[in-house]
């Protein structure tokens, strides 16, 4: 089985996400970068589903330079290759972005066969913009569920899991499909030794491509106005446990 | 001139999400001098119809095929999509929403037009012809993105709980139409369901008593899953317990977790990163126990106690226990 992830490198913020002084971008010097952390899981679900049926997974950015960094973290837990797609002067909006991943996805497939899986992550943590996944999906004419918190493999149909307000719902999708992964799905391993030194030698192959500016125009970042709280100290240690129970009492949980 | 409403609803059981959605409509059909119409997918949501008036929808165009029993991301977005076509509304509306996100996405790939997620606010400049500008949520809401929406249709989905419903009654025309699907949506469709245990879940539990990494280990939260009951309430977690596999994803409050809005939050050894604020930010009450006093959740909540949780929340209970003895 053939399976592509399409991953989002992303800032790691702390407990406060700091904005460039021109409003353009999340001031990221002094953060480190992850892989988006569905995205992290849609690469877990990958590795399992070739170590359970064989194959192989190849992973796919569109982003910085930097980010083969993301591709080899995913080579580490078991990707075989990458391929980035480099761009220049911050990030591309969602059409913009879609139409270079679907170009990408014919390109890598004229070669190499058709991939029986392109998994995404549900939406990215930095522009939780819900809709990548699902413009390459039809691009490509192929099933696409988002939310993704189970997927198997049964004779040519991928089965997924999700939640909902009700309980779990169930799809079958003909392969080849696309599925969009929620965390919660898996817990990522570690990478090994052995994976850390396959990750350095593996094969990251870089493609520019060419697309059309979408019509979703950042015009500018702000942070959102400060919760202001005069936070109220009930006590120090366990001494303050009666205080706690009369607050408890007073905001009516317990009677 | 019309903003169109994508009505969210589950085998015939609407969305409460979708009465804000029409209640933000109104305004931005007053706006571009419309109305507002509203779509439901499948026979079996027709008796929307009078909710839909009831918050102020003029038309509720009634999309039918035999198919549309269940919810269906593609072929819903293949039947939206139809009609967006043939009525050329200035605004096409969604709720923010798993389900809601997904069908303007499908609209939006169908149209080849822009879409903008989770929209907080709409700008009131907006008269039908120009740009509309929005502010959107970005980082689960802990940062805001002023965007402009250019195209000819605009598709936004309304970030949840920021517009209040509020009813407007009007007269509805109800226009059902039977829509072609192609066979290759037809395919993924929920096509069984497991459904929910009934009892008190992350999500609508009054108390939530939450740890960290400050817990260290799984067998740790077990003063925690203590103080819960006591309280009839449930535990939570940060994504670092996730993470180090202490316990569940499906107890994680987060960004990628479940949000959380009880009337009390308890927060036990977490340091409050954006990551964990974003679903704990809706609770009515946070009380943070916490060794360090300038810890962000600390700076964040009502209330703090300053002290090690594994001393702190065992003397919780044991108060409680105390008094309910007396």
């Amino acid at each position: 089985m053939k399976i592509l992830v399409c991953v989002k490198r992303v800032p790691a913020p702390g407990a406060r996400i700091n904005i460039t002084d021109d409003g353009q971008a999340v001031d990221t010097a002094f953060l480190g970068f992850t892989v988006s952390p569905h995205e992290e899981c849609a690469v877990e679900a990958a590795v399992q589903l070739t170590e359970k049926y064989g194959g192989e997974v190849t992973v796919l950015t569109l982003g910085p330079p930097e980010a083969e960094e993301q591709l080899r973290t995913a080579v580490s837990v078991g990707a075989i290759k990458g391929m980035l797609v480099p761009i220049e002067g911050g990030e591309w909006d969602p059409q913009r972005t879609a139409a270079a991943i679907t170009q990408s996805i014919r390109q890598l497939e004229s070669t190499e066969g058709a991939y029986d899986l392109v998994l995404f992550g549900n939406e990215s943590a930095d522009s939780c913009g819900y809709q990548v996944g699902v413009r390459v999906a039809y691009a490509l004419g192929r099933p696409m569920v988002n939310g993704a918190k189970g997927l198997d493999v049964n004779e040519q149909v991928a089965v997924v899991r999700r939640e909902s307000d009700a309980g779990q719902e169930i799809y079958r999708l003909p392969m080849p499909s696309c599925v969009g992964i929620k965390e919660g799905i898996n817990l990522p391993r570690y990478p090994t030794m052995k994976g850390r030194l396959a990750s350095k030698k593996a094969e990251v192959s870089r493609v520019v491509q060419e697309a059309p500016v979408g019509g979703l125009k950042m015009v500018t970042l702000q942070r959102p106005p400060e919760r202001v709280s005069n936070t109220q100290i009930l006590g120090t240690g366990p001494e303050a446990a009666p205080a706690v129970v009369d607050l408890l009492v007073e905001l009516g949980v317990l009677r | 001139m019309s903003v169109l409403v994508v009505i969210e609803h589950d085998r015939g059981t609407v969305s409460v999400h979708s009465l804000g959605v029409l209640t933000a409509a109104r305004q931005l059909a007053k706006q571009v001098g419309g109305q507002v119409e509203a779509v439901t997918v499948g026979a079996i949501a027709d008796p929307l119809a009078d909710t839909c008036a009831r918050y102020g929808a003029s038309v509720v165009h009634q999309l039918h095929h035999d198919a549309l029993v269940d919810f269906g991301p593609e072929a819903w977005g293949e039947a939206v999509s139809a009609l967006v076509r043939s009525t050329n509304p200035k605004v096409v509306v969604g709720s923010g929403t798993d389900r809601g996100h997904e069908v303007i996405a499908h609209v939006a790939a169908r149209l080849d037009l822009p879409a903008s997620m989770n929209c907080l606010e709409f700008d009131d400049s907006f008269d039908g012809t120009n740009p509309l500008r929005v502010v959107r949520a970005r980082w689960g809401g802990s940062l805001l993105e002023s965007a402009e929406v250019d195209a000819p249709i605009k598709l936004v989905t309304l970030a949840n709980h920021t517009v209040e419903p509020s009813e407007a009654p009007t007269s509805v025309t109800a226009k059902p139409t039977t829509v072609d699907l192609p066979e290759n949506v037809l395919h993924s469709f929920v096509c069984d369901r497991v459904e929910r245990v009934a009892g008190v879940t992350l999500a609508t539990a009054p108390v939530v008593v939450s740890g960290g990494r400050g817990v260290g280990s799984a067998d740790a939260f077990a003063p925690l899953e203590e103080l819960a009951s006591l309280l009839g309430g449930v535990v939570g977690c940060s994504r670092a317990v996730t993470n180090n596999g202490w316990r569940n994803h499906t107890d994680q409050v987060g960004q990628t977790g479940t949000r959380i809005a009880p009337d009390v939050y308890i927060a036990c050894g977490i340091s409050g990163a954006i990551q964990h604020w974003v679903g704990a930010m809706a609770s009515k009450n946070i009380i943070a126990i916490n060794t360090d006093k300038e810890a962000n959740i600390v700076t964040k909540a009502g209330y703090a106690v300053i002290g090690d949780l594994h001393k702190v929340v065992p003397a919780i209970s044991e108060e409680i226990k105390r008094r309910k003895g007396n």
